[in-house]
């Protein structure tokens, strides 16, 4: 328990201070890699413990990433950079869970794109978005006096949020909440059978993963200074169910792991060659067949995860 | 003497498939602390008067009043939620997680704690004393910590009963608890229901005739969707159309 605490705690420290020892372009792979593990992560949540799968999820990055950068060029505040976000996110996660979690299986799954594809073709064609541009030239907020135009302040910005987000995940899949929805995922009916209003808890389930994803969203603009309708598209939410996957589904960290892997793969391979999607869809089979359990799975040395 | 109110009482309960009628008219009353069977020959509409009752299907036609109030109508786990609870002829469990984690989401499930996000499961000791007390009822106490798929299959249906056991119901519905075992594993299970809390009303379908006569004070007899007798076990297998279109039948 100890020494877990104090590899987490090396970890941390290690992450913190990349910049000081690593140039811009390692240091910007780092800053995505926690962007997209919170990302992977709050899909996790719904997959791999809700045993909801969802390919919509790109909808609430695209939006918490616009609100953010709509909101940031009004004022460079806390409140633009993450509550709006947030809170236009639960609201739209909300409405989209809503008309879809009594489905189930492929129609969740067609749904969830249908929604996420409805957003990205308006963000395309709306003009006061942008449309297929997007939003420039955002500013990043200022946030207790301290200004996150500065690289330093921004890393640890970012590593703190990553830090608060796996905190609070982990502690959600912990809770009582989080072992109803485990029992969700093994049989929905025995748990409405035993008395849970199991639509309900789904409900909260998608709500709270769609805000987190969000959030990510919103980081991504932070990081970028700039937003595209590309972030609804269904690549966003393919990448995201991949490095869960890679990753290993319903372990959290594997989602971390995943994004690790795949933003590494893409930024290595491609620099050698144009079909890196090649190259990380054969990675991603011989995952699929081999290790099912994905990298969490294989490091616990078993095929499968654990009960 | 005034008979005391009924805990399950239902009243022409009718329930199409189509054309076809499952069950016809049924009227049933199940006082408190009443240990009830119903048999009937394969296709007499028990199973499916067992998925009226809880909401799993609604009605054509008829009610359902469960202590006191109408409940025909409300989704299955506002039913549950009332204080009744079932368990399934097709064992229906949690196969991954472990016997303890099955009995405790079942106890649980009164909803007190279950929405907490950040809280641990430890916080809510209630839940986890009442899994490991039906643990020690239906007899898996030894096995708490084992995942389900690694139990026997006696013993999962003796789970099957524990997590229906686990809600705490007033009314507990048990749809063929020794379907498919052994007539050792029916012996344990016969002696386990017998030891169950007599607060607990029981409405059991059963085929066995062993269990159902030493296990119930009244028999219901269902056939082709309709009550075809009534009475104590004795009564109803003296009875010559019980004996002519199940007993009989039966062998």
């Amino acid at each position: 328990m100890i020494a877990r605490l104090l590899g987490i705690a090396a970890l941390v420290a290690g992450v913190a201070a990349f910049p000081a020892v690593a140039g811009a372009y390692p240091v910007k792979l780092l800053q995505e890699i926690l962007i997209w593990g919170i990302f992977a992560m709050s899909l996790d949540l719904l997959m791999g413990y809700a045993g909801m799968v969802s390919f919509g999820h790109s909808a609430f990055f695209g939006i918490g990433a616009y609100v953010a950068a709509f909101a940031l060029k009004q004022t460079p505040h806390l409140l633009s950079a993450l509550v709006l976000p947030a809170l236009v996110t639960a609201v739209a996660a909300l409405i989209i869970g809503f008309c879809s979690i009594r489905t189930s299986g492929v129609y969740f799954i067609m749904l969830t794109l249908a929604f996420s594809q409805m957003f990205f073709a308006y963000a395309f064609q709306a003009a006061w978005l942008g449309a297929e541009d997007g939003v420039f030239g955002v500013p990043r907020p200022r946030l207790l006096g301290l200004d996150l135009a500065n690289p330093t302040a921004f890393h640890l910005y970012l590593v703190a949020l990553a830090g608060l987000a796996v905190l609070v995940l982990w502690r959600i899949v912990g809770s009582p909440f989080g072992h109803v929805l485990r029992g969700i995922h093994e049989n929905e009916g025995r748990m409405e059978a035993v008395g849970y209003a199991v639509q309900r808890y789904k409900l909260v389930a998608f709500v709270t993963a769609g805000t987190v994803g969000g959030m990510a969203g919103a980081l991504y603009t932070q990081l970028n200074l700039t937003i595209s309708p590309d972030a609804f598209y269904w690549t966003t939410s393919g990448e995201a169910l991949l490095m869960v996957i890679i990753g290993g589904t319903g372990t959290l960290w594997g989602s971390l792991l995943g994004a690790a892997a795949f933003i590494l793969l893409q930024s290595l391979v491609s620099s050698y060659t144009e079909r890196w999607m090649l190259i990380l869809g054969l990675t991603f089979i011989l995952f699929v067949l081999f290790a099912p359990g994905g990298m969490v799975g294989a490091l616990r040395g078993r095929v499968g995860r654990r009960a | 003497m005034t008979p005391t109110a009924p805990l399950l009482l239902i009243e022409g309960l009718t329930r199409y498939f189509g054309a076809l009628s499952a069950l016809n008219g049924v009227s049933l009353n199940i006082a408190p602390r009443d240990r009830r069977a119903l048999i009937g020959p394969n296709g007499a509409g028990k199973t499916t008067l067992f998925n009226l009752i809880t909401g799993h299907l609604a009605p054509s036609a008829g009610r359902i009043l469960f202590d006191g109030d109408v409940i025909t109508g409300l989704p299955v786990h506002a039913v549950a939620r009332r204080g009744m609870s079932r368990s399934f002829q097709r064992t229906n469990l949690f196969p991954k997680l472990r016997v303890l984690e099955n009995l405790r989401l079942a106890a649980a499930a009164d909803g007190r704690g279950s929405y907490d996000v950040f809280g641990r499961i430890e916080r809510y000791p209630a839940p986890l004393d009442r899994a490991r007390a039906v643990a020690e009822m239906v007899g898996l106490v030894e096995r708490l910590t084992e995942v389900v798929g690694s139990l026997s299959y006696g013993e999962q249906r003796q789970l099957e009963v524990g997590v229906a056991l686990a809600t705490s119901p007033k009314l507990l519905l048990l749809d063929e608890p020794t379907a498919g075992m052994s007539p050792e594993e029916t012996q344990r299970m016969t002696r386990m229901l017998e030891g169950l809390p007599r607060e607990v009303t029981l409405l059991i379908i059963e085929h066995d005739m062993d269990v159902v006569s030493s296990l119930a004070d009244r028999v219901t007899v269902l056939h082709y969707g309709e009550v075809l007798a009534e009475g104590t076990f004795d009564e109803v297998k003296q009875d010559p159309r019980v004996f002519e279109v199940y007993l009989g039948g039966a062998g």
